[in-house]
C-alpha cells in the first residue's frame, strides 16, 4: 500500500520538479549577478582541480628558495614571492583547491548530519524535536567561530580536525533550516494523504517531505560553503588552520603581516582570492534564493 | 516584563550548563599532560604525579567537571597553567577592552547600515541602490582580518593617521579595529534592512496608509521602518554573536588587548583553563545579547510583547 | 444621450487603460474602462477575480503601484476635477479625505505595530483641524460608531478578530466623512454571519452620511442588497451596465447571464448550476475580438475578430456584445432567470 502512495507522490513530484527546475534555471539566467557568481564559482572549481595537476607540490608550491625571497611582482612572479621565496601566484592558485575541497567536504558532512537531525525533529515533533533542538541550541549558544577555535585548539590543527570543527559548528544551522522546511511541508495535504494511506515515516520523509523542502536547504548549502571557507581562512590566520607549509589564503595573509610596511603586495592577492571566492558564492546563493522562491523578489 | 526577564534568565541556566559541559568535554580531549605543561619537560615523574594528584587530574571526568562548575558559580574560572594566576582576573582585566570594541563596532555597523539599507530600498533599482548593495556584498565577502590589514596598510603605514596596533592611544587606537569589525556587520545589516524594507513596503497595510493620504516620508518612518526593524533586529542580534567571533580575529590583527587575543595566546601556550574561561565568558555574553535582542523585539512588536506576560 | 441633464457625478472614469509592465510581459489590467458614480448612490462593480476590479478602485486614489503599473490613457475625474493631472501633494489631500477605501483582507490591512486608535487618529490628524488629543477622541468615537467599545482603541490589530478588524478599517475609512467610499470586497474574507453584520452597518453609515460608494464584489447577492447601479466588468472593460432592474431582470450579456447561472436558485433547487466554462483569458495576451468570445456559448465568427460596440437598451442600460444592435436590443437573446 505504501508503495502505491510513494509511486504516486513520486510521479507528481518528478513532473513538477522537471518544470520547476527549468523555471529555476530560467530565472537564474535572467539574474545577471547570479550568473556572474556561477561563472566565477565554475572558474574557481576548475582552478581548484587543475592547479594540483599543473603545479608540482614539492618543487613549485612549498619549496623554499632563499635566492628569491620577497620579490615584488614581476614577469617571472606576477604576484611576487613570499618571505621564503615561494611564488605567491602559484600558492594562491593552489590554495583554491585546499579551501574549496575542505569547504565542500565540510558542508557535505554537516548537511548529511543536519538533514537527519533536522528532518527527524521537524517530522516527528514532540519529544524528539525538543531533545534534538535543545542540544542544537547548546551548540548555537557558542558563536560558530569560537566553537571551531575551541575544537581545533583541543584536537590540534590537522585537516581532519578542521573539517570536524567546522562541521560541528555548521550542523545546528542545517538542522534548523531543514527542520523549519520540513515542518512547513509536514502539514501539507499531500503528506497528510500519504499518511492516511499508511505510508511509512521514512518513505514520507524521503519521498514527499524532503524533495519539497529543497529550496532553503540548497541556498543554505551554498552560503555555508562560503562561511566555512571564510572561517578556515580565519583559523589559519591565527595559526589554528591548515598546517604549514600547505598554502592557505588566511595563513598567507598571516605571514604577510610582518612585511606589511615594505612588502605590502604580499597581503593583496590572497585577500583578493578569499574575497572573490566568498563574493561569487554569495552571489550564487542569493541568486538561487531568488530563483527558487520568486516570491521573495 | 521583569517576570519575563527572570524567566529567560532561568531558562539560560540549562543552556549555559550545556555549554560549559560541551566546552569542558572538548577541551578535555586535548592531548598532553597539564602537569607536564606546568612543570616543564624536564620535571621528575614523581613531581608530575604529585601535581596531577594535587590538581585532581586523576579524578573521573564528571568529578572534575563538577568541581569546575562548583568554582564557576562562585566566580572562579580556575587557574592559568602558565602564569598560575586566576583566569578570572586575567579575563576581567581584558573584558572592558573587548566590550568597548564590540560596542563601537556595533554602533559603526548600525549607524551606517540602517540609512544605507533604507535608502537603497526606497530607491530600489537606482544607481544608489546598486552601489550600496555592491559595497555591502564586498563587506560580507571580505574577511575581517584582511579588511584590518588593508586599513593598517593605508591609514597607519601609508598615511600615519592611526596607530598600527595596540590600545594605548585612546580613541585613535579604537578607530581602525571598530571600522574593520563594524564594516562586515554593517554589510549584513544593510542587506537585511533593505530586503525587509522592500518586503514591508509591499504589505497591504502600507497600501492602507497610502490610501489615508499620508506623505511618503511619513509612511516610511512611521509605518514601514517600524515593521521592517523586526527582522533587522534579529539579524543585528545574530551579527553581534558573529562579531564576538570576529573580534577574536580583529583583536589579533590589531594586537588589541582584549579577551580574544588573550584566548589565542592561551591556545598557543596550551593553557586550557584560560581558553575555557574565555569561551565561557563569550558564551555568557552571547546569551545576554540574545536576551537583550528579545527584549528590544517587545518594544518594536506588540505581538511579541504580548507573550512576555 | 448627450442632451441628457448633467448628472451630479462624484466620480467619472473615461476610457481608462492601465498596463502592468513586468519582466514577464505587459498585462492589460484595464482596457478602456468607463465608470460613473452618482452622488449619494452606490455602484456595484461585479466580475471575476482578475477582471481589474481592485485596479479600478486603486486608480480612483491614483494608487496604482508604479512600477509596474502605468496609466496609459484615459481620464479619472473626482467632482469634475481630473486627478491624473494633480500633483502628489493634491492627491494626498484627496486620499482619506475625499475618497477612502476599504480593502479586501482586514487581516493584513492594519499596521500590526500601531494601536488601532492611533491608526484611525492618523487619518483624522492629516485632514482635520485639531491636535493629537482631539484626533484620538474622534478615533474612539468612530470605533463606537462601528460597534467597538472605544476603550479597546489602545489595543493592537492582533488582539481583534477578523470581523472586528474590518470594522476598524471601515471606521478608518469613514473617519473624515469621505464623499466617495470604495469598498473592495469588504466582506469576502469574513464569516457569513459577520458578513451580514458588516454589510448592514455599511448600509446604515452610507445613508447617515449620504456617501457615494463603489462596491467592488463578485457576490451578486451583495449587489442586489446594497447597490443602485451595476457595472459588470470583464477583462478590464465594462461589458454591461445598468440599474439593478436592468441587470437583474433584463440581462443582456452572455457573461452576466453566466454569473447568474453560477448562483444556486433557491426556488428551483433541482435546477443545475451552470458555471461559466473556462477561465479569464490571460491578461497579457487578450483575444483580438471580444475578450469573452472563447468562453461564450453564443460566440459567432465576428466575435473572434472584432470588438463589439456599445448598444443602449434604454437611458441607463447598455451592453457590449455582437448579439445586439439597436433593432434587437429590446428582446433579450440570453435566457434570463
Amino acid at each position: 500500500m505504501s508503495s502505491v502512495t510513494a509511486e504516486k507522490g513520486n510521479g507528481q513530484v518528478s513532473v513538477k520538479k522537471k518544470s520547476q527546475l527549468a523555471d529555476v534555471w530560467k530565472r537564474l539566467c535572467r539574474n545577471k549577478t547570479a550568473l556572474l557568481g556561477l561563472v566565477i564559482v565554475i572558474l574557481l572549481v576548475l582552478i581548484g582541480i587543475l592547479s594540483p595537476i599543473i603545479f608540482d607540490y614539492e618543487t613549485q608550491v612549498i619549496k623554499t628558495d632563499y635566492s628569491s625571497t620577497l620579490q615584488p611582482p614581476s614577469a617571472a612572479h606576477p604576484f611576487g614571492t613570499d618571505e621564503l621565496g615561494r611564488d605567491i601566484l602559484i600558492r594562491t592558485l593552489y590554495a583554491t583547491s585546499t579551501s574549496l575541497s575542505i569547504g565542500v567536504v565540510t558542508v557535505v558532512v554537516a548537511l548529511a548530519v543536519g538533514l537527519v537531525l533536522g528532518s527527524a525533529a521537524g517530522y516527528f515533533g514532540g519529544k524528539v524535536d525538543m531533545i534534538i533542538m535543545r542540544i542544537m541550541d547548546i551548540f548555537l549558544a557558542i558563536p560558530g567561530t569560537l566553537l571551531a577555535i575551541c575544537i581545533v585548539a583541543s584536537l590540534g590543527n590537522s585537516i581532519t580536525n578542521l573539517v570536524i570543527a567546522q562541521a560541528v559548528s555548521a550542523i545546528p544551522k542545517f538542522a534548523r533550516v531543514v527542520r523549519g522546511a520540513v515542518m512547513t511541508v509536514r502539514d501539507s495535504e499531500y503528506v497528510e494523504a500519504a499518511r492516511a494511506i499508511g505510508a511509512k515515516d521514512t518513505t514520507i520523509i524521503f519521498h514527499d517531505v524532503l524533495p519539497n523542502s529543497l529550496a532553503p536547504i540548497i541556498v543554505q548549502t551554498t552560503l555555508e560553503v562560503a562561511t566555512v571557507i571564510l572561517s578556515i581562512a580565519g583559523l589559519s590566520f591565527i595559526g589554528l588552520g591548515i598546517p604549514a607549509p600547505r598554502p592557505e589564503w588566511g595563513a598567507m595573509l598571516s605571514a604577510s603581516r610582518s612585511y606589511i610596511r615594505d612588502y605590502s603586495y604580499m597581503c593583496m592577492f590572497p585577500g583578493l582570492a578569499i574575497m572573490i571566492t566568498i563574493l561569487s558564492l554569495n552571489l550564487l546563493g542569493d541568486g538561487l534564493r531568488d530563483a527558487l522562491d520568486p516570491r521573495l523578489r | 516584563m521583569i517576570k519575563f526577564i527572570i524567566k529567560r534568565l532561568v531558562a539560560l541556566i540549562p543552556v549555559l550548563l550545556g555549554v560549559t559541559l560541551l566546552v569542558f568535554f572538548i577541551l578535555d580531549l586535548a592531548p598532553g599532560d597539564p602537569a607536564k605543561t606546568i612543570l616543564g619537560e624536564q620535571a621528575r615523574p614523581e613531581d608530575i604525579a604529585a601535581l596531577r594528584e594535587e590538581m585532581g587530574l586523576n579524578d573521573p571526568f564528571i568529578v572534575r567537571y563538577g568541581r569546575y562548575m562548583f568554582d564557576l558559580v562562585q566566580g572562579d574560572l580556575g587557574t592559568s597553567y602558565k602564569t598560575r594566576d586566576p583566569v578570572g582576573e586575567e579575563v576581567w582585566a581584558r573584558l572592558p577592552n573587548t566590550i568597548t570594541l564590540a560596542l563601537t563596532s556595533t554602533v559603526v555597523a548600525i549607524v551606517l547600515a540602517l540609512p544605507l539599507g533604507i535608502i537603497a530600498a526606497i530607491k530600489q533599482n537606482t544607481l544608489f541602490d546598486g552601489i550600496s548593495m555592491f559595497i555591502s556584498l564586498l563587506g560580507i565577502s571580505m574577511p575581517v582580518f584582511w579588511m584590518g590589514l588593508l586599513l593598517i596598510l593605508f591609514f597607519s603605514v601609508k598615511l600615519g593617521w592611526f596607530p598600527v596596533a595596540g590600545a594605548d592611544q585612546g580613541i585613535r587606537s579604537l578607530v581602525l579595529p571598530s571600522v574593520a569589525l563594524g564594516f562586515m556587520h554593517m554589510a549584513a545589516i544593510a542587506r537585511t534592512t533593505r530586503s525587509s524594507m522592500l518586503e514591508t513596503i509591499r504589505q497591504d497595510y502600507i497600501r492602507t496608509v497610502r490610501a489615508k493620504g499620508l506623505p511618503e516620508r511619513d509612511i516610511i518612518t512611521d509605518h514601514a521602518l517600524r515593521n521592517a526593524l523586526i527582522p533587522t533586529t534579529t539579524v543585528i542580534g545574530l551579527q553581534i554573536g558573529q562579531m564576538l567571533g570576529g573580534s577574536v580575529l580583529t583583536e589579533s590583527v590589531f594586537a588589541w588587548p582584549g579577551i580574544g587575543r588573550y584566548m589565542i595566546q592561551s591556545i598557543q601556550g596550551r593553557d586550557i583553563p584560560s581558553v575555557m574561561g574565555c569561551i565561557i565568558v563569550f558564551a555568557i555574553g552571547f546569551a545576554l545579547i540574545n536576551l537583550l535582542v528579545d527584549l528590544i523585539y517587545g518594544f518594536i512588536d506588540p505581538r511579541i510583547k504580548a507573550q512576555y506576560k | 444621450m448627450s442632451e441628457d441633464v448633467k448628472k451630479d457625478l462624484t466620480a467619472e472614469i473615461k476610457d481608462l487603460v492601465i498596463e502592468f509592465r513586468t519582466d514577464y510581459g505587459v498585462v492589460q489590467a484595464l482596457n478602456g474602462l468607463e465608470l460613473e458614480i452618482e452622488r449619494g448612490k452606490t455602484l456595484g462593480l461585479v466580475g471575476e477575480t482578475g477582471a481589474g476590479k481592485t485596479t479600478t478602485g486603486l486608480s480612483l486614489l491614483r494608487l496604482i503601484p508604479n512600477p509596474p503599473g502605468v496609466i496609459v490613457s484615459g481620464s479619472i475625474k473626482l467632482d469634475g476635477k481630473d486627478i491624473l493631472s494633480m500633483s502628489e501633494k493634491e492627491m494626498q489631500d484627496i486620499r482619506g479625505k475625499t475618497v477612502a477605501m476599504i480593502f479586501q483582507d482586514p487581516m493584513t490591512s492594519l499596521d500590526p505595530v500601531m494601536t488601532v486608535e492611533q491608526q484611525i487618529a492618523e487619518v483624522i490628524k492629516l485632514h482635520e483641524e485639531g491636535g493629537q488629543a482631539e484626533a484620538l477622541k474622534r478615533a474612539r468615537e468612530m470605533l463606537e460608531l462601528v460597534g467597538i467599545p472605544g476603550s479597546r482603541g489602545g489595543e493592537y490589530p492582533h488582539q481583534f478578530s477578523g470581523g472586528m478588524k474590518q470594522r476598524v478599517v471601515i471606521a478608518m475609512a469613514l473617519a473624515c466623512n469621505p464623499e466617495l467610499l470604495i469598498a473592495d470586497e469588504p466582506t469576502t474574507a469574513l464569516d457569513v454571519t459577520i458578513q451580514a453584520q458588516v454589510l448592514e452597518m455599511m448600509k446604515g453609515l452610507r445613508e447617515k452620511y449620504n456617501t457615494s460608494m463603489l462596491m467592488i464584489t463578485h457576490d451578486l447577492g451583495i449587489v442586489a442588497e446594497i447597490c443602485d447601479k451595476v457595472s459588470v466588468i470583464y477583462a478590464g472593460r465594462v461589458i454591461e451596465h445598468g440599474t439593478l432592474e436592468d441587470i437583474f431582470k433584463n440581462t443582456r450579456h452572455p457573461y452576466t447571464e453566466g454569473l447568474f447561472n453560477s448562483l444556486p436558485n433557491l426556488e428551483d433547487r433541482q435546477a443545475e448550476l451552470k458555471p461559466i466554462k473556462g477561465l479569464m483569458p490571460d491578461p497579457s495576451n487578450l483575444p483580438k475580438g471580444c475578450a469573452f468570445c472563447p468562453r461564450c456559448d453564443y460566440a459567432m465568427e465576428i466575435c473572434k475578430t472584432q470588438k463589439p460596440d456599445r448598444t443602449y437598451r434604454n437611458d441607463t442600460h447598455y451592453v457590449e456584445c455582437h448579439l445586439y444592435n439597436k433593432d434587437n436590443i429590446q428582446e433579450g437573446k440570453v435566457k434570463s432567470r
